[in-house]
């Protein structure tokens, strides 16, 4: 069944390795060995996390990171339940 | 409306207002500089930077307001707008005018930055660099309380707390430029990167 | 097997002029037979020779689709930043009226009204030739008119362009190893500025001028012009081990040389290595470098039967590339030749990309010191963990294809790499060289 989603998009060049969007949403990205973002397994974003996306795309100082309005096929994927411990 | 009261509010409100530009502008150098303790992550830098932007407007709307309202000062609404054209020390007040302007233009560019995008806010955000010191200077010339020692305090305190923050910046945007130099002809391979404050950032080419 | 694109005069004669190379193969073919030619490059199956290996009718199709009738662009990619290839160069030096050829077809195809030569700035004979043969072709008098848009549907298949008119210009980008990338040389043409752009829009959708690119490299373009020519039948004539067509390659050989070859695809590693002058020994040979620094290596035991078609190749998680085939010697140590390389594809970044700029630094830094006996305690866990991390996190595919070929060095010389960790090389100094000068065979 489709369905309208959000999914994370991040625009590699502008990125400049500030890492707030790690902080700000670390259910879904982490940070490399050298501070830049990786998307765990889906960048589909679940819509409990939506606000929180929103928010770390808000905050981004060179406005790398993006929502993007997807069609997605199924229900989001559950990767953010049994991962979703927040760092410190 | 009594015409000390006003007077007081505007002095108060326009030494919050200088304050809080000092700390908006230290927290923009910090959130470059990717500064971070244990405990402050650097998305509170960055979301302070901006919160306390718009909090020092609404305390700048309250000096100018209660400035032009005040029968005793007799400035007028268009001393507010037209820099040198007030009554009362016309060149300070014109150098507060022209220092909100310029400080406007950051905030209402910083507002509608997705739409204007990236080159355009970035270069405006560059006169907040100019907003800053002529609001100081307003304030040592056109303020009445410029010698008492509270007020000089606080100036000292502000300017002190900027000029580290920009030679702080000056220092990491320098290292950075000799650690990059030679990446993008290839000649050089970039260094092993540095954890912590102070991180290359690629706009320091 | 008789040869396509380097047949014709002796290479020492050096670029073909337009006289020979119209008394040797015709004109191009008039309008009806290119009517359809993004249908017959369908059905030839040929792939773009870029490295990418995309299907060169398709992509056409999507330009011309999206052009309309006109308005679109034609960048011919002569970059060739990939050190060990040399197929590209020798190509746009010998036989630059084939190139031509395909350009112009390629320009009436997706109705394009400009043509962008795109030479790298260290090619000077490869831009000499085309240049020569540009000014060759615009003081022929013969205009000639062939249909725009050869898409079937709505298009303005009323609309008859001249092929001569379309205009041409050379731009040279600088040399280096992502100016080939197809958002780079587009960027270039725009900006100045030969480094990859995030992308979508690809330059299919939006590239020169914000209009719809075809952006092929040259040996696509040469094999275009003769499948126009001879056919798509033709074109599929010859293979081996159940391969259609041919395709240029670069053997590098354990010593300096590369040559330039014309091979059947299909054709096996160890039939390349019979092929050069002399020929190269299984023997000699400890691995074998398939597909450039974008690419993987095989043992050579395997290698030497390995057939050089892309679809075997994408089975085996390698790719056919740019064509370009090494043979790593017997003697040469393989961890050292990995950290040269490595190093390498860290200096050549675009500088862009966070994960590309410090991920492959820290990648050449390990394995140099792993190279070098004098690794630090973690160094070959980090290489195998970094590799994970790059991929995939930059705008551009360079760092995907420096990992890569990173990841398939630690599987084939895993126990080299062991050693080294532990202090031990079994090899001689001697090390596979990063550059090459090269020759066609």
């Amino acid at each position: 069944m489709a369905r309208r989603a959000h999914a994370l998009r991040v625009d590699r060049i502008r990125c400049d390795g500030y890492g707030m969007c790690a902080e700000l949403l670390p259910e879904m990205i982490d940070l490399d060995d050298w501070g830049y973002p990786i998307f765990r397994s889906n960048a589909i974003v679940p819509d409990r996390l939506v606000e929180h996306a929103r928010r770390a795309v808000d905050v981004c100082p060179v406005l790398a990171l993006r929502l993007e309005s997807v069609i997605a096929s199924a229900p989001p994927a559950l990767a953010g339940h049994g991962a979703g411990h927040r760092r410190g | 409306m009594n015409s000390q009261l006003l007077w007081f509010a505007t002095r108060g409100a326009g030494t919050v207002s200088l304050i809080l530009a000092t700390i908006v502008v230290c927290l923009g150098i910090l959130t470059v500089l990717r500064w971070q303790t244990a405990d402050w992550p650097r998305f509170l830098t960055a979301e302070l930077h901006r919160n306390l932007a718009l909090l020092s407007i609404v305390f700048l709307a309250i000096h100018i307001v209660t400035a032009v309202v005040d029968p005793f000062a007799n400035m007028g609404f268009l001393s507010a707008i037209v820099p040198f054209v007030s009554p009362y020390r016309p060149l300070w007040i014109g150098i507060g005018v022209i220092s909100i302007d310029l400080g406007l233009a950051v905030v209402v560019t910083s507002l509608l930055r997705a739409q204007i995008g990236e080159q355009a806010w970035r270069v405006v955000h560059w006169a907040a660099y100019g907003a800053w010191p002529l609001a100081v200077l307003h304030s040592i010339g056109a303020g009445s309380d410029a010698g008492a020692i509270w007020m000089l305090g606080v100036d000292v305190v502000c300017i002190g707390a900027v000029v580290l923050a920009v030679i702080w910046r000056l220092a990491a945007a320098h290292r950075n430029r000799d650690e990059l130099a030679g990446v993008a002809d290839g000649t050089l391979l970039p260094p092993p990167p540095r954890a912590g404050p102070g991180r290359a950032a690629f706009r320091d080419r | 097997m008789t040869p396509r694109l380097l047949a014709g005069p002796e290479f020492e004669l050096g670029a073909e002029r337009l006289a020979s190379h119209l008394e040797r193969l015709g004109p191009l073919p008039d309008r009806a037979a290119t009517a359809d030619l993004i249908g017959t490059l369908e059905t030839s199956g040929l792939l773009g020779r870029g490295g990418a290996g995309f299907p060169v009718g398709k992509k056409w199709r999507s330009v011309a689709e999206r052009a309309g009738g006109g308005g679109a662009v034609v960048l011919v990619n002569g970059a060739e930043g990939e050190p060990l290839s040399h197929k590209d160069r020798a190509l746009m030096s010998l036989r630059p009226h084939l190139v031509l050829d395909g350009a112009e077809l390629a320009a009436a195809a997706v109705g394009a009204d400009e043509i962008v030569l795109y030479v790298g700035a260290a090619h000077a004979g490869a831009q000499r030739a085309l240049g020569r043969a540009v000014a060759e072709r615009a003081a022929t008098s013969r205009p000639r008119s062939v249909r725009g848009s050869a898409t079937g549907g709505a298009s303005s298949n009323a609309r008859l362009r001249p092929i001569r008119q379309v205009p041409i210009r050379l731009v040279q980008p600088p040399h280096r190893y992502v100016s080939g990338e197809e958002s780079a040389a587009v960027h270039f043409v725009n900006a100045g500025d030969a480094r990859p752009v995030t992308t979508p829009p690809r330059p299919y959708e939006r590239g020169i001028g914000a209009r719809p690119t075809v952006v092929q490299n040259v040996e696509s373009l040469a094999y275009a012009a003769l499948i126009a020519r001879f056919g798509d039948d033709w074109f599929r004539s010859v293979g081996r081990h159940g391969s259609r067509g041919t395709a240029l390659i670069t053997a590098n050989a354990p010593s300096e040389k590369a040559v330039v070859l014309e091979v059947e695809l299909g054709a096996t590693v160890g039939d390349v290595a019979a092929m050069v002058e002399p020929a190269i020994r299984q023997d000699d040979v400890q691995a074998v470098l398939l597909g450039g620094y974008f690419g993987g290596w095989l043992p050579a035991h395997r290698a030497w039967a390995f057939p050089l078609d892309p679809g075997a190749l994408k089975e085996q998680g390698l790719s056919f590339g740019a064509g370009v085939i090494g043979f790593l010697s017997a003697q040469a140590c393989p961890v050292r030749t990995t950290a040269r390389i490595a190093t390498y594809m860290a200096a050549q970044s675009a500088a862009q990309c966070g994960p590309c700029v410090y991920g492959l630094r820290s990648i050449a830094d390990a394995a140099t010191r792993i190279a070098r006996l004098t690794p630090l305690g973690d160094d070959l866990a980090n290489l195998e963990r970094w590799a994970g991390q790059v991929r995939n996190r930059g705008a551009c595919r360079h760092p995907d294809g420096a990992v890569g070929l990173l990841t398939h060095a630690l599987e084939t010389f895993g126990p080299e790499f062991y050693q080294h960790q532990r202090g031990r090389c079994s090899h001689s100094a001697q090390v596979a060289p990063v550059t090459r000068t090269g020759r066609v065979a």
